[in-house]
């Protein structure tokens, strides 16, 4: 946790009290439809990986109104969402049920209470800093870094594995080796970190991330 | 048909059901002349089909017998049925009604002898059963039936079939020339007890319904459990005709729901709780009930109801909304998953039968009706803008048997206010 997330935890905690209901409301997306739930668990038993997670969105929306915080902000079941919709097409109250375990990722996340080493949480991260770096996707850079993500040994290992895709890539010209130096951008690099860093801190103003 | 005499003084009672038959004798007693049409050829709508009734756990038999017989006995009230509204014009105190009257091919001098179901060989689904069984072509609806007449099915007229039914009538009642008729009448009020239909259970994709022969309505369990339904009482399950000891009852199917019926049925949850009864009455101690359910909602006096299902034994509860449904293909049994919210524990339960507790849709959804007629969200009707129109019973409201009657009351009452001031202004 930076010393930045950590005063916005602070704030947090210190804001909201013991209404992490409200916390919710102001600070994740849809948060404000958290309330609107009557647990009737229709979005726990449609979820196709139900039973791969934790905290099914039931669970999570009455852990909000219970007031744990800590249970709910550091729960990985928000990064196993594969938004598959089936909850929220089925929620009888029509909840937006994917868009808020996608809010509480962010927000989470964003507190530096995510749980370490969770893999999507990880590759999201590595995604978004391979992509606002030059405004494209450099796919072999972030293909790598995957793969490297452990280390040098099991690197080799898994690139070994995947030889014969990556080759076969490369020859149907959908991989380019050159990438490796750095790759293509968008024309007006300086315009487009602009606009990211516009748009952060709209975010963290409305988020209150703001010092 | 002669056209019937009537008047702005008249009120016109639209449906035949406890509500209908309710507003019309109520407004009949008082002396004022009342027009009652209904849709099917006999009185008594959906409360006809009902085994018992809650809480007290009597058979509807009974009430739709005093009625029946308040209506035979006042000349007040005139029927007509297999009638319809077509169109309706003019104002509070003066309404002009056109009626649709589909031909029944049998006249007055049916003595219900039962010579044409005996001759006629063809069979149509039985309406009076939701389709589970099926009925002679030429049949008395049920045994309640008023008028106690018979019905020719429009299907085997100009068949040979139909001229048997003719040929076998000793009383010459059997007229297979009848043709649908219109007609137009004035009237002053118009009370609308159209009612209520079970919600199309097919569209609750995820419980299967009409793809697993094991998922009913709680109507059709109703009609499973009466002497009179296509079992004879027994309950048996549609899909192999095994015993069904083992029965699921699923709450909200449709209701509460804003993918499906956005209101509250209210009568759903003291309905399941009264099937668990007939689950016992018919298998005693080897039966098992259990209700999946969001919240009990024992609408009114009905807790201590719900208090007495709680101490049996055979019923238990589960505090969860079923996801979704799926067969064993095995033994057909379906099986029921979902996460119950007393724990979060996962379930996949199978059970012998599993009964919908189907929401309450208005019947008149869909159909276009006045402009001046004011419908809720869900299309129960409230009113009208020139308050010379109104709703009664379930068309109103979902409710159960005796808010209905209750609301048919009041909404005979305002009928009757309607015709007075009508009466007053003309006599000025």
């Amino acid at each position: 946790m930076t010393i930045n997330q950590n005063a916005a935890n602070q704030a947090a905690v210190e804001r909201y009290r013991n209404n992490f209901l409200k916390e919710v409301e102001a600070n994740v997306e849809e948060g404000h439809m958290v309330k609107m739930c009557m647990q009737c668990g229709v979005c726990a038993g449609s979820c196709p990986l139900g039973n791969a997670w934790e905290h099914s969105p039931q669970k999570i929306f009455m852990m909000i109104r219970a007031g744990k915080r800590a249970e709910v902000l550091g729960s990985d079941s928000m990064f196993m969402c594969t938004s598959c919709y089936n909850c929220m097409v089925r929620c009888p109250r029509q909840l937006p049920i994917t868009h808020i375990m996608h809010g509480l990722a962010n927000y989470a996340h964003r507190l530096g209470l995510a749980p370490k080493g969770q893999p999507t949480r990880d590759f999201a991260t590595l995604f978004w800093n391979n992509a606002i770096k030059r405004g494209r996707v450099n796919e072999l850079m972030l293909t790598l870094r995957h793969y490297f993500r452990g280390g040098l040994v099991s690197g080799i290992k898994e690139a070994m594995g995947m030889q014969s895709i990556g080759l076969g890539l490369l020859l149907a010209k959908r991989l380019n080796p050159m990438e490796i130096f750095g790759g293509h951008g968008v024309k007006d690099l300086k315009g487009f970190h602009a606009i990211i860093a516009k748009a952060k801190e709209i975010e963290d103003r409305k988020k209150g991330f703001t010092a | 048909m002669t056209a019937s005499i009537a008047t702005n003084q008249t009120i016109l009672v639209v449906g035949g059901g406890i509500s209908g038959m309710t507003a019309a004798l109520e407004a009949a007693e008082c002396g004022k002349q009342v027009i009652l049409v209904e849709k099917t050829p006999v009185l008594g709508g959906r409360t006809a089909r009902l085994y018992r009734y809650f809480p007290k756990m009597c058979h509807p038999t009974c009430g739709l017998e005093i009625n029946l017989r308040r209506i035979k006995q006042n000349r007040n009230v005139r029927l007509m049925t297999m009638t319809e509204v077509t169109a309706v014009s003019g104002s509070r105190g003066n309404y002009s009604v056109t009626l649709k009257v589909a031909p029944r091919f049998v006249n007055e001098n049916c003595t219900a002898c039962g010579k044409c179901a005996e001759a006629v060989s063809a069979e149509v689904p039985n309406p009076w059963n939701y389709g589970l069984d099926k009925l002679k072509a030429a049949y008395l609806p049920h045994n309640m039936a008023y008028p106690q007449r018979y019905v020719i099915d429009a299907s085997i007229v100009g068949t040979p079939e139909g001229e048997k039914a003719k040929a076998a009538c000793p009383s010459g009642a059997v007229d297979l020339e009848m043709k649908e008729e219109s007609v137009t009448l004035q009237v002053g009020a118009l009370v609308w007890a159209t009612g209520w239909r079970p919600y199309d259970a097919a569209k609750i994709q995820p419980y299967g319904y009409g793809r697993f022969k094991n998922v009913i309505t709680s109507l059709e369990f109703e009609r499973l459990a009466d002497p009179q339904g296509p079992t004879g009482g027994k309950i048996l399950r549609p899909g192999d005709g095994k015993e069904a000891k083992n029965v699921a009852f699923i709450q909200c199917a449709g209701s509460r729901d804003e993918n499906h019926l956005r209101h509250c049925s209210r009568i759903c949850c003291m309905a399941s709780l009264k099937q668990t009864q007939y689950v016992r009455e018919a298998f005693g101690d080897a039966g098992k009930s259990t209700v999946y359910y969001i919240d009990i909602r024992a609408i009114d006096r009905f807790e201590d109801f719900y208090q007495m299902v709680q101490k049996d034994a055979t019923v238990g509860f589960v505090k969860s909304k079923v996801a979704r449904i799926a067969e064993n293909a095995e033994n057909g049994n379906p099986v029921l998953h979902g996460v119950d919210t007393e724990g979060y524990h996962r379930y996949a339960t199978e059970h012998d039968l599993v009964v919908l507790a189907v929401g309450m849709e208005p019947e008149i959804t869909g159909v276009i009706l006045p402009d001046d007629v004011i419908l809720d969200s869900s299309n129960f009707i409230e009113g009208s803008k020139d308050q010379g129109m109104f709703g009664a019973g379930a068309a109103a409201s979902p409710l159960d048997v005796n808010r209905a009657v209750q609301s048919a009351t009041a909404a005979s009452l305002r009928a009757i206010q309607v015709i007075r001031k009508t009466a007053s202004t003309e006599a000025v």
